[in-house]
């Protein structure tokens, strides 16, 4: 029995490749299925007892939840932005041909982190049985509405992006039909990328609209371009600059726990040009966006930026999200000889990825817990259990899938090469 | 944000507040709390979490002993006017908000609400409360339930309504008295209840009514009026200490 799971499992792996003896990998697996099973116990009592286990409250309507969908959103754009450099603009800009050895990776992250903030979403609202209702009673003024319809439709780019790569495996292309079909549809990927590119700018550009339409909220609410406020267009430009730098980090982790390399170097090397320049694009947008709105467009409604920073929500976090994991990562990106240093270019990427996160929180929690009435009063959030074991469960669904997607399917074409010796 | 204006009718429900007869008793809590239907649990320590859709807030100058002086502030919802949405109507996905142009009052359509708290973070009054847990009074609370005022299930927000259900009540009567259902005047169960007569409710757009006359008062004020939410609820005091708190530009144009 024990031999023919193992004769299974080697049959599974891709011709050629070497991956660790099963039995490590099923404690991997065992460990990530618990992290998972507590999550789901957790998301359950939360279903089945309602929200008031969580620690939100009528001040923090937004909470762990959110902050964590809109970062992993912002941090799966790797998915898109760089399909969209491989099959839309390589054909002008040969280079970035480069990317197509990391492409398949960037398609599972992308896959793992929208379809894992989803089964979040389901959480996050007091009615889940009413989800739909956002599709048949939509109010077309609502970012929350660009949300519901762009995410849902790029799960689907994403899924059918996915789809061709599962195919791949060693065994399922042994059936000629899914052969067949595998192929037809990486002729045609290029149409569903540069599809996904236009629903994905849209929906993090509304994700980043949900708090900067908010005009009654001074912390939050920003001018901007027609309806779209300057978020909209700040969020977008921050996932594209964090999302591929994340996919580059996962592979870099890969390569670490497995002892292999699985991308030429010249690849994090051109993630990190890439994110450099679009990392130093955002920052100065962002420090302008928050020197307008600290400096110009705050004292017009009687408030000063001090008044948006107290306690644990205090202005180190402008400080870490802008200088720390900001200016700091840009600077390393563009400098040749930081993108050398693999200390260097990984712990910049690791950088922009916290500051895109931080962003995410300080639009989601301490933007509410700003008192805007003059004789209201800071409140602070603190995450129940119920609300970080889903999340945690999230994030191990994700390594689960990547996992195995490495384990049993070719994402990386270069491997055999690379490993040769 | 959309700055298209809706049709809007001759009506325009209002309240105005005079601080300075408030005496912070609770009595406009407490009825809009029996005339609502609100539900209530055990314990209520946690005030961001029980459901009042007239809150008290307890406003103070700052100040010591003997300079130390105080007042109350209800905050109903302030069925804000501001062009085109409120700020919790222009953000609900699924228009489970919404506000009536007929007579700008804010309305909650429960059943279509699906709990996604977006409202709540966009009201800057936090005049929104979510429904944390499922309804339950004790016995024999139940069967004293008004049957003009549905209840909210566990999930759904909910606010203030300025009492819906009166004006449905007073303009079902003009129909059948055959007056013009659109004259029909009606009061909330905060302004019935109030013994020093501090809250007075009615048509903004009317000059013969009272609320009208008062919310152009030269002591008349509003909540956060620099964020151009167009609350529809003013407040009234001669102190300019409370006048201050009203909004932080307000304060510094008093000081300046």
């Amino acid at each position: 029995m024990r031999c023919e799971v193992q004769g299974m499992d080697r049959a599974l792996i891709p011709a050629g490749l070497k991956r660790c003896s099963l039995p490590v990998f099923g404690l991997w697996m065992l460990l990530l299925f618990g992290v998972i099973g507590w999550g789901v116990f957790a998301g359950a009592v939360v279903l089945l007892k309602a929200m008031n286990v969580t620690g939100l409250n009528d001040y923090f309507g937004f909470g762990a939840y959110i902050t964590v969908d809109l970062a992993i959103i912002a941090l799966g754009a790797g998915a898109f932005f760089s399909g969209f450099l491989y099959y839309g603009l390589s054909r002008f800009f040969p280079s970035l041909k480069e990317l197509g050895k990391i492409i398949n990776l960037a398609v599972v992250v992308g896959f793992v982190c929208y379809t894992g903030a989803l089964a979040i979403l389901v959480l996050e609202i007091g009615q889940p049985l009413r989800a739909w209702f956002g599709y048949w009673h939509a109010n077309v003024h609502s970012m929350l509405t660009e949300v519901i319809f762009c995410i849902s439709c790029y799960a689907i780019v994403l899924i059918v992006e996915y789809v061709p790569v599962v195919l791949e495996n060693r065994k399922l292309c042994e059936v000629k039909p899914l052969k067949v079909f595998g192929r037809s549809l990486h002729d045609v990927m290029a149409i569903f990328a540069l599809t996904g590119t236009f629903l994905s700018f849209f929906h993090q550009g509304s994700l980043g609209g949900i708090a900067g339409v908010l005009f009654g909220r001074p912390y939050a609410y920003r001018a901007g371009l027609f309806i779209w406020p300057w978020t909209f267009f700040l969020f977008i430009l921050s996932a594209i600059a964090s999302g591929p730098a994340f996919t580059a980090l996962i592979c870099g982790v890969l390569e670490k726990v497995s002892g292999k390399k699985l991308v030429d170097r010249s690849v994090y090397d051109l993630i990190g040009k890439i994110e450099g320049v679009l990392l130093s694009v955002y920052i100065v947008l962002k420090i302008a966006d928050t020197a307008y709105w600290g400096l110009v467009q705050s004292p017009g409604l009687g408030l000063k930026m001090g008044d948006f920073y107290w306690g644990p929500y205090g202005i180190w976090l402008l400080i870490a999200e802008i200088g720390v994991c900001g200016v700091l990562p840009a600077m390393i990106l563009l400098w040749p000889a930081g993108r050398k240093s693999n200390f260097l270019l990984f712990g910049a990427f690791f950088l922009d990825i916290a500051g895109v996160s931080l962003n995410r929180f300080v639009m989601s929690i301490p933007a509410f817990a700003a008192p805007v009435m003059p004789f209201d009063k800071w409140q602070v959030y603190i995450p129940t259990v119920y609300e970080t074991a889903p999340t945690l469960a999230m994030l191990a669904y994700c390594a689960l899938i990547i996992s195995l997607s490495y384990r049993y399917l070719p994402l990386f074409p270069r491997e055999k090469e690379l490993n040769r010796a | 944000m959309s700055e298209g204006r809706h049709a809007q009718g001759g009506v325009r429900f209002g309240m105005v507040i005079d601080l300075d007869k408030c005496t912070g008793c609770g009595a406009c809590s407490v009825a809009c709390q029996a005339e609502n239907n609100i539900s209530f649990r055990p314990d209520e320590s946690n005030k961001l979490r029980s459901i009042t859709w007239m809150s008290i807030f307890e406003l103070n100058n700052g100040g010591h002993y003997p300079d130390y002086k105080y007042a109350f502030l209800p905050r109903p919802c302030m069925h804000c006017d501001s062009p085109g949405h409120a700020p919790c109507t222009f953000v609900c996905p699924v228009n489970a908000t919404t506000r009536d142009e007929n007579n700008g009052i804010v309305t909650m359509v429960y059943p279509r609400c699906i709990g996604c708290r977006y409202c709540i973070v966009a009201c800057p009054y936090h005049a929104r409360s979510f429904n944390w847990w499922d309804p339950k009074w004790p016995e024999p609370m139940e069967s004293m339930l008004s049957p003009e005022v549905s209840t909210r299930m566990r999930g759904v927000v909910e606010k203030c309504t300025f009492c819906h259900h009166r004006l449905l009540a007073v303009r079902s009567k003009a129909y059948k008295d055959g007056t013009d259902p659109d004259k029909a005047t009606y009061t909330t169960a905060c302004a019935d209840a109030c013994p020093a007569k501090a809250i007075v409710f009615g048509n903004l757009l009317d000059p013969q009514s009272e609320a009208a006359r008062l919310s152009k008062d030269p002591n008349a004020f509003q909540i956060l009026k620099k964020l151009n939410t167009k609350p529809k609820v003013y407040y009234i005091s001669v102190h300019d200490w409370i006048r201050k708190l009203s909004d932080n530009a307000v304060a510094q144009e008093l000081q300046g």
